[in-house]
């Protein structure tokens, strides 16, 4: 097989003009499907028969936690790839998705809290899905923190690299332990494989949204990635001449 | 085919980083001391600041007891590999053609029987002044023996990536703590069966599996943390 692709992705030029070419296609589409789904989902959906209007935070709610978890392994896989083939630029990747997971995170906690309220009566409650929730956010700040205390980036990249492993391997046991307690927190209400328990109706601005969630990561994560390389490569030959 | 050489099998390696371990932790056993001295006093804080009375203390026993074993393992994980990161000994263990990871995985079994150990001794009687039955004794402290190894091979890896960094002391706490939900909460919840008389297995179980899970991996990344941290 070919990898000169693969391997022609780890040039800090290369990657920094290709991310710059990928960002607007991934950015102004998922703005289009975010904003399509925000209509549908507030405007046209019908309103749900037990939860009234509050169900409609769910269109906010449920892509950012989807995206929490997902970017956190994102970032875990990328710390491995930099960790195995010293690739720079795969930690320049699991850095920037530290953040932006971080900022889904609280989102969903945030939004959760909001439902919460009228739904529960209570702010938080400590349901197993909001506690790991709440657990996935330390250690994304525990990575975070881990990070920002080397000054050399690449003991940096490559101490925050093993605690992203290490993290990832305990992500479902943590996930596990804390569904030790009843829950409070309504089951998931989509499947890939049955029927959704959701109705039909609300169901596509949902979908539209989580794809939308993804692609903005998309676009958000190739500025964050061109920043690093940028500070990374600032006393690089390539990046005097283009400047 | 066998070179000729004067290195140790795996398991004389074993014995000799034991004993070296052992024998420094008798020679400051004050410091041995402390983290357990500060697990009394936080157990002591919990029955002044919410109530004498037996049985809400009883109640809270199990969180209290655990999660000031918690805080007491990782006041004890500052002093695992700092010492010997600051004076070369581990640049020299680095250096050397021993298995890293073989090496820290015995200092932290050292360390565990001077820190992990006395704590589970110690607790039927803090357990006692906070109403915990004789009979949840024995849960206690196999919950706490098999807890504390965990905590020790969880917060060893936190230790180790945290021993390049000048003032890592907060930062341990802010990686370590999130990773160790689990063996609180698996540990807290033994107890408190243990004290109502129900089925402690499944909770126990999954603490062993936490632990052998921690003792198969744990190690490796140990070891390629302390590469990243006596390199500078």
């Amino acid at each position: 097989m070919n990898w000169t692709w693969f391997h022609k992705f780890a040039s800090p030029p290369h990657a920094y003009r290709l991310l710059g070419t990928m960002r607007p296609w991934l950015f102004w589409p998922a703005l289009a499907m975010m904003l399509w789904a925000l209509y549908n989902g507030l405007f046209v959906a019908p309103t749900d028969y037990q939860q009234g209007d509050s169900f409609r935070i769910m269109y906010v709610h449920v892509p950012s936690a989807s995206m929490s978890l997902m970017v956190y392994s994102m970032m875990a896989i990328a710390a491995g790839i930099g960790i195995i083939w010293r690739m720079k630029l795969a930690h320049a990747v699991a850095a920037g998705c530290a953040v932006i997971g971080a900022w889904f995170t609280v989102l969903a906690l945030v939004t959760g809290a909001i439902w919460g309220k009228p739904m529960w009566g209570a702010w938080w409650a400590w349901d197993p899905r909001l506690t790991s929730e709440l657990i996935l956010l330390f250690l994304y700040l525990g990575y975070m923190a881990l990070r920002a205390s080397y000054d050399d980036v690449q003991r940096a990249d490559r101490a925050s690299g093993i605690l992203a492993v290490v993290g990832i391997v305990n992500v479902p046991i943590v996930k596990y332990s804390v569904e030790w307690w009843n829950s409070l927190h309504q089951g998931s209400s989509l499947s890939l494989t049955g029927s959704s328990a959701i109705h039909p109706s609300m169901l596509p601005p949902l979908l539209v949204m989580m794809l939308g969630f993804l692609l903005f990561f998309g676009a958000i994560l190739c500025d964050r990635v061109r920043a690093e390389i940028l500070s990374r490569e600032r006393n690089a030959g390539w990046l005097i001449e283009a400047a | 085919m066998s070179r000729v050489t004067d290195a140790p099998g795996l398991w004389s390696l074993a014995g000799r980083v034991l004993g070296r371990e052992l024998t420094l932790a008798g020679r400051h056993w004050d410091q041995v001391a402390q983290p357990l001295l500060f697990y009394v006093i936080v157990v002591t804080l919990f029955p002044l600041a919410i109530s004498p009375d037996l049985a809400r203390l009883r109640e809270i026993a199990p969180g209290v007891v655990w999660v000031a074993a918690m805080l007491s393992c990782l006041l004890a994980l500052e002093s695992l590999f700092r010492p010997d990161v600051e004076d070369g000994t581990m640049e020299q263990w680095v250096l050397s053609e021993q298995p890293l990871a073989w090496m820290l995985l015995m200092k932290t079994v050292a360390h565990w029987l001077v820190s992990g150990l006395p704590l589970v001794i110690l607790s039927p009687l803090l357990g006692t002044g906070l109403g915990v039955p004789v009979s949840a004794w024995p849960v206690l402290m196999a919950s706490l023996a098999l807890g504390t190894a965990a905590l020790s091979m969880l917060g060893a890896i936190g230790a180790a990536l945290t021993v390049g960094v000048r003032r890592g002391n907060v930062l341990l706490a802010l990686l370590v703590l999130p990773l160790e939900v689990p063996v609180l909460i698996f540990g807290a919840r033994a107890v408190s069966l243990g004290m109502t008389g129900e089925a402690v297995a499944g909770p126990l179980n999954l603490l062993a599996a936490i632990l052998v899970l921690a003792i198969s991996l744990g190690p490796m990344a140990m070891a390629a943390a302390i590469r990243i941290g006596v390199e500078s």
